[in-house]
């Protein structure tokens, strides 16, 4: 018992850590690129940042959507705790990648913005995908729990499915050609995603 | 202790596997986790890569085709690229293209003509009569780079070859290797890669073969030993590390217009009026030698076939290039 406090107490602040990790490199590499330093950015900064912060936000959105199967396999049933937190990584990722999309890539306009929106798919999706998770992030605190009530509270918060599907279709649609790593996202979701079907299908039954 | 000896005709799965089998196997594993390495943080393509020194040089004569902008760096031109048989990632072909062996190096010409056959690339290429050709390069995602290449002009070449009547287009093949370039396990395109060109477009001045860039041998992720270069299409049309030539009635194959035949035509000429279905195509991201903020935030607004209308606009008079992207 008291090992498991003591896991609880580290596992927090070394996950936030963990999740930090990629926004503080980015800020380091374009704190060097500022300064004329050698960085990691390439040849092509501005596309390398889009496209680091959209795998970064979908990768956690993963790692969020892994946290249940994984309490469910080691019986660790602390791993819940860190749910919010890696939610709420994976919200700040995909607004810093609409942010870089939005500011470095079309330079502030909205009108742009909104003519991607409605001609172009893959950002139809990506930004649909982004709107279901406000409400998630929005309704994160215990405050909020507390007066939706845990029902009502989970069943709003079922939008992370459909989010992350369309998060990985916005991946897929993305890419040229026949590419492997939305695959591999996708194939990870459809697994996270049929556990708990599974789980549903087997409480179910008599 | 009983000691069991399989009789010989009990062979089991490794008996029977071919080594080269289940190597490829294991590359395919090791790829798979590498990919999903979660903990592994996103890459960014930042290619370490190997400085203009380490190619042999080549001299070419200096021409009339330049470009005002300045250069791109060696280390752009070298190190951020799509060369999608060794990997998706802009910095894979850096990284990967290694293993491709150009040496010796031979072209299997087809169809068409009356002189064909398998050619070394040394009988193609005359190296005591190269020429520079600074070009402008424009991607099809929408950035350019200012690229000096050494090389020979493709129409004169074609035209050893002695192209019958019946040549209308002329169709170009890479280089098809699952060893020497890895990208080639996983379908991305339909393998190998393939361009072509109406016969009046490969006979246009402007269209190059490049051996050579920056004054020196092509690096093997530049296409070596043998590429393209159609300053006046977007870069794909350029193929690269080339293999086949193939004369033909028909309009050819071309490998990402049976990919995406809505997002790329058999033209795909340069052209900011007609946007890619994903993105516009109206202005493009400039990689020059600019760094810093200035670096990252340079563009420029796409001209019509690249800014090269004066010498190849009359070749689609009356077309709808709306229609024929």
């Amino acid at each position: 018992m008291l090992a498991l406090k003591s896991l609880l107490a580290w596992l927090k602040p070394v996950f936030f850590i963990g999740l930090s990790l990629p926004a503080l490199w980015l800020v380091w590499q374009w704190a060097m690129l500022l300064g004329g330093f050698p960085n990691d950015l390439g040849v092509n900064p501005i596309e390398a940042t889009n496209r680091f912060l959209g795998d970064t936000a979908l990768r956690i959105l993963l790692i969020t959507l892994a946290i249940t199967p994984l309490r469910d396999i080691t019986g660790i049933v602390a791993l819940s705790r860190l749910r919010r937190m890696a939610g709420l990584f994976a919200f700040f990722y995909v607004c810093a990648h609409l942010s870089s999309y939005l500011g470095l890539d079309l330079f502030f306009s909205l009108a742009k913005l909104w003519k991607d929106i409605v001609k172009r798919t893959y950002i139809t999706l990506g930004m649909t995908a982004f709107t279901l998770l406000i409400p998630l992030a929005l309704t994160s605190t215990n405050g909020a729990l507390r007066r939706l009530g845990p029902k009502r509270w989970k069943r709003l918060h079922w939008l992370i499915y459909p989010a992350a599907l369309l998060a990985v279709t916005h991946h897929y649609f993305m890419a040229k050609g026949f590419q492997i790593m939305p695959l591999v996202h996708g194939a990870i979701l459809l697994f996270l995603l049929g556990w708990r079907l599974i789980k549903l299908w087997r409480h179910q039954k008599p | 202790m009983l000691i069991r000896r399989p009789p010989r005709f009990a062979m089991n799965d490794r008996d029977v596997t071919p080594q080269s089998s289940y190597m490829n196997r294991r590359d395919i594993i090791a790829g798979l986790t590498a990919a999903t390495g979660f903990a592994a943080f996103p890459q960014t393509a930042n290619a370490k890569v190997a400085g203009p020194e380490t190619y042999k040089p080549l001299v070419g004569s200096k021409t009339k085709y330049k470009v005002e902008d300045p250069n791109a760096p060696w280390k752009a031109v070298t190190g951020y690229n799509n060369f999608y048989e060794f990997g998706t990632g802009k910095d894979d072909p850096a990284k990967r293209a290694h293993t491709l062996i150009t040496d010796p190096w031979d072209v299997k010409v087809e169809g068409e003509a009356e002189n064909i056959g398998t050619f070394a690339l040394e009988d193609l290429i005359d190296f005591n009569a190269l020429e520079d050709r600074i070009y402008r390069h424009r991607c099809v995602e929408a950035w350019s780079m200012v690229i000096p290449w050494v090389g020979l002009p493709l129409g004169p070449i074609l035209q050893r070859f002695a192209p019958n009547s019946r040549a209308k287009y002329v169709q170009f093949f890479t280089k098809n290797d699952r060893k020497q370039m890895p990208g080639t396990r996983w379908p991305v395109l339909d393998w190998p890669y393939r361009e072509g060109l109406r016969m009046d477009e490969a006979m246009n001045p402007l269209s190059f073969l490049a051996v050579g860039v920056y004054g020196r041998v092509l690096p093997n992720q530049n296409g070596a030993p043998l590429r393209l270069v159609l300053p006046w299409k977007y870069g794909y049309k350029s193929i690269k590390s080339i293999v086949g030539i193939k004369f033909m009635e028909e309009q050819p194959d071309t490998s990402w217009n049976l990919s995406a035949p809505r997002e790329y035509g058999f033209y795909s000429n340069v052209n900011p009026q007609v946007e890619h279905p994903r993105w516009s195509q109206a202005s493009e991201r400039v990689i020059g030698p600019q760094t810093g903020l200035r670096g990252a935030l340079a563009r420029r607004d796409t001209e019509m076939f690249n800014g090269y209308a004066d010498a190849v606009a009359g070749l689609y008079a009356g077309m709808d290039l709306h229609k024929f992207y």
